[in-house]
């Protein structure tokens, strides 16, 4: 099958800003794509160059076989939901929705009909006369994503759509964005700094760091198998260790949080370590511990349990901390 | 009262003001409130009141009793009708002329000057208000004039045929730029430039980029962007830059005296019929017109949608 998008060893460079450095990436048709990373790792600048905002420095994009490296926004078959959500503010929803067909000069019918099929598919049936201004986050949210999808796009590019909305309204659009893309079954090319995110709905997530990509795998490879040390910690917040620190030859370690098990006092044996616990939080259903190594208190891992087990463990005691040598995940070198 | 006391007392009346945000806000809004209320609405309703006042024409004394006459005189007179529609048509080619002209550098000014560029595109812009008024007008007749820099570069680039084919065009021309109606015109757009462009300006400045964006994303190309998206969201500032050069230049009594053909215009009226004459009704009368006139324009743009990106 045809890939959706197409990256190849594509630049944008800022004055002396490599916002994006020789990034090379295939979407695949049908797909749901994530770019993760904190702010300031290229991956807006990566999603406004698939879209046309940006110029590639260097590199090609081509979108759907076709070469758009070249193709300014207006010409691309790829339509955005912004962060921002920019709504115009002067029409109302309906004409916001019906906006791509009236450009194309569609009829006011036709693109009125289309537009209420989209707000119905939204759930936002009987706002239509209603401006922006008078929509909750949620809603404009909803808008901007019907008003990106009228024009039937093969691809649709989302910048951090959830990111106005609160936790609990964010969680319903995670499932409803994913059931939509699964319906519709356009390519989706989702921003977010957000991990847990990136993880629940991708089918592949390319996580950026600096203007590259550290790490390109399926949301479980990310968690169980992260190559490099920023992935580690980005994705799942796993604790680092030095081999020597654990007894082992060179290079870095990775152990995630919920695969260590804490203990109150000094209990000897291999794959184990003696620390100090300074910190516990109760989460709810879980409790994540904050403990220093005894023999290198600089060293800070973080362990989290289920909760109920919290007997004996409290701030300044000395723990063990013990887990499987399978759960330890060695790193590739590079910077953090 | 010891520094301790009046201290507590301060306390105590910040304190309940706190507690009363209408009482503060009232207290805050009062001088203002009065300062236009009275001063300045009130004596603009008394003007409108004399304007429904006459004169006595043995006595030359205002006559206090409610009519229709001053209003009926004013428009019945071939000769002030004259004065109104050549000030209204001055006011509405001096309008378009600055909207067109202040567009683009607006644009300019709101989507792409960034940091020093932008200051002193500002400069630029305020720079001639920050000298007097009379000075500037005095210049142009100079500029304007038969032996002025006008005339002389247009002969200098043997181009002395175009302005004299610009002179000659009826009406607009006369026997020199200073003296017709077309260097008034050029005057007045001069003057009233600024407030058409820092309006249009500030409305273009608080247009996201990514509504632009949005637009570009969804299919439109740049002139479809421009009709759809900037022109509606910047209309706001062009109606307010436009009420701006339209009022000041109806209501304008010195660049007509200084530069231009004869024949007045409606602030030289109203200086005229309030001072020499001393007919303080008619000149209340023919106030009313700029305001009538501009009452209307509002309407009318209010139904054409212009503020609807308010």
């Amino acid at each position: 099958m045809q890939n959706a998008v197409e990256l190849k060893n594509v630049s944008c460079v800022f004055g002396t800003v490599h916002a994006v450095d020789h990034i090379s990436l295939e979407v695949l048709a049908g797909e749901f794509f994530s770019l993760l990373g904190p702010s300031g790792s290229g991956k807006t600048t990566c999603l406004r160059l698939i879209a046309g905002f940006e110029r590639p420095s260097s590199g090609s994009i081509v979108l759907l076989g076709k070469d758009a490296a070249s193709l300014p926004p207006y010409a691309r078959e790829v339509n955005t939901v912004f962060q921002d959500y920019a709504l115009f503010p002067h029409m109302s929803v309906l004409d916001n929705v019906a906006y791509a067909l009236m450009v194309r000069g569609i009829g006011r019918l036709e693109r009125h009909r289309r537009a209420l099929e989209l707000l119905e598919m939204v759930k936002l049936r009987g706002m239509e006369k209603r401006r922006p201004a008078e929509l909750s986050g949620g809603q404009r949210q909803r808008v901007a994503l019907a008003r990106a999808l009228v024009n039937k796009p093969r691809i649709l590019l989302l910048d951090e759509p959830l990111g106005a909305l609160d936790l609990k309204l964010r969680e319903e659009m995670q499932i409803e964005l994913k059931s939509l893309q699964r319906q519709l079954g356009i390519t989706f090319v989702y921003v977010t700094h957000d991990q847990s995110e990136a993880l629940s709905m991708s089918d592949r997530v390319a996580v950026f760091n600096r203007g590259r990509i550290e790490q390109l795998d399926s949301p479980k490879k990310l968690y169980e198998y992260p190559e490099t040390e920023f992935v580690a910690r980005f994705v799942g917040s796993a604790n680092v260790l030095a081999g020597k620190e654990l007894g082992l030859d060179g290079g870095k370690f990775a152990i995630r949080p919920e695969r260590i098990r804490i203990e109150p006092g000094r209990i000897s044996g291999t794959n184990s370590l003696v620390g100090r616990l300074i910190d516990v939080h109760f989460l709810g259903s879980q409790t994540r511990y904050e403990v220093t190594l005894v023999n290198n208190s600089t060293i800070r891992m973080t362990v989290v349990a289920p909760a109920g087990g919290e007997a004996g463990l409290e701030a300044g005691s000395e723990v063990t901390l013990t887990w499987n040598p399978g759960s330890l995940r060695k790193l590739r070198e590079g910077e953090a | 009262m010891s520094p301790a006391a009046s201290k507590a007392i301060l306390r105590k009346l910040s304190d309940s003001l706190f507690l009363r945000p209408r009482l503060a806000l009232l207290l805050l809004l009062l001088p203002p409130l009065l300062w236009l209320g009275v001063i300045y609405l009130g004596s603009l309703l008394n003007l409108l009141l004399y304007s429904f006042y006459s004169i006595d024409d043995f006595t030359g004394q205002v006559k206090y009793q409610f009519t229709l006459d001053t209003f009926r005189a004013l428009l019945s007179s071939p000769a002030n009708l004259d004065i109104v529609a050549r000030t209204v048509l001055m006011a509405v080619a001096v309008t378009v002329a600055c909207g067109v002209i202040a567009f683009p550098m607006a644009y300019f000014m709101a989507f792409y000057a960034r940091g020093n560029t932008k200051a002193f595109w500002y400069l630029a812009v305020l720079l001639p208000l920050w000298s007097s008024y009379l000075v500037r007008v005095y210049a142009w007749r100079l500029i304007l004039a038969q032996e002025g820099i006008i005339s002389w570069f247009f002969n200098q680039l043997h181009l002395g045929w175009l302005l004299n084919a610009i002179l000659a065009v009826p009406v607009l021309g006369g026997p020199s730029l200073s003296s017709s109606y077309f260097g008034m015109f050029l005057v007045f757009v001069y003057i009233w430039l600024p407030y058409m462009i820092l309006p249009i300006q500030a409305a273009l400045e608080r247009v996201p980029k990514s509504l632009i964006q949005a637009s570009a994303d969804l299919g439109a190309r740049p002139a479809q962007t421009f009709r759809t998206v900037i022109l509606p969201l910047a209309m706001p500032g062009v109606v307010a830059g436009s009420i701006f050069t339209f009022s000041l230049t109806l209501g304008d009594y010195i660049i007509p005296g200084v530069v231009g053909a004869p024949g007045y215009f409606i602030g030289q009226m109203v200086y005229v019929q309030q001072g020499n004459a001393g007919n303080i009704p008619l000149a209340a009368a023919f106030s009313v017109v700029p305001i009538v006139i501009i009452g209307l324009y509002l309407a009318f743009a209010r139904r054409a949608g212009a503020f609807d990106a308010l």
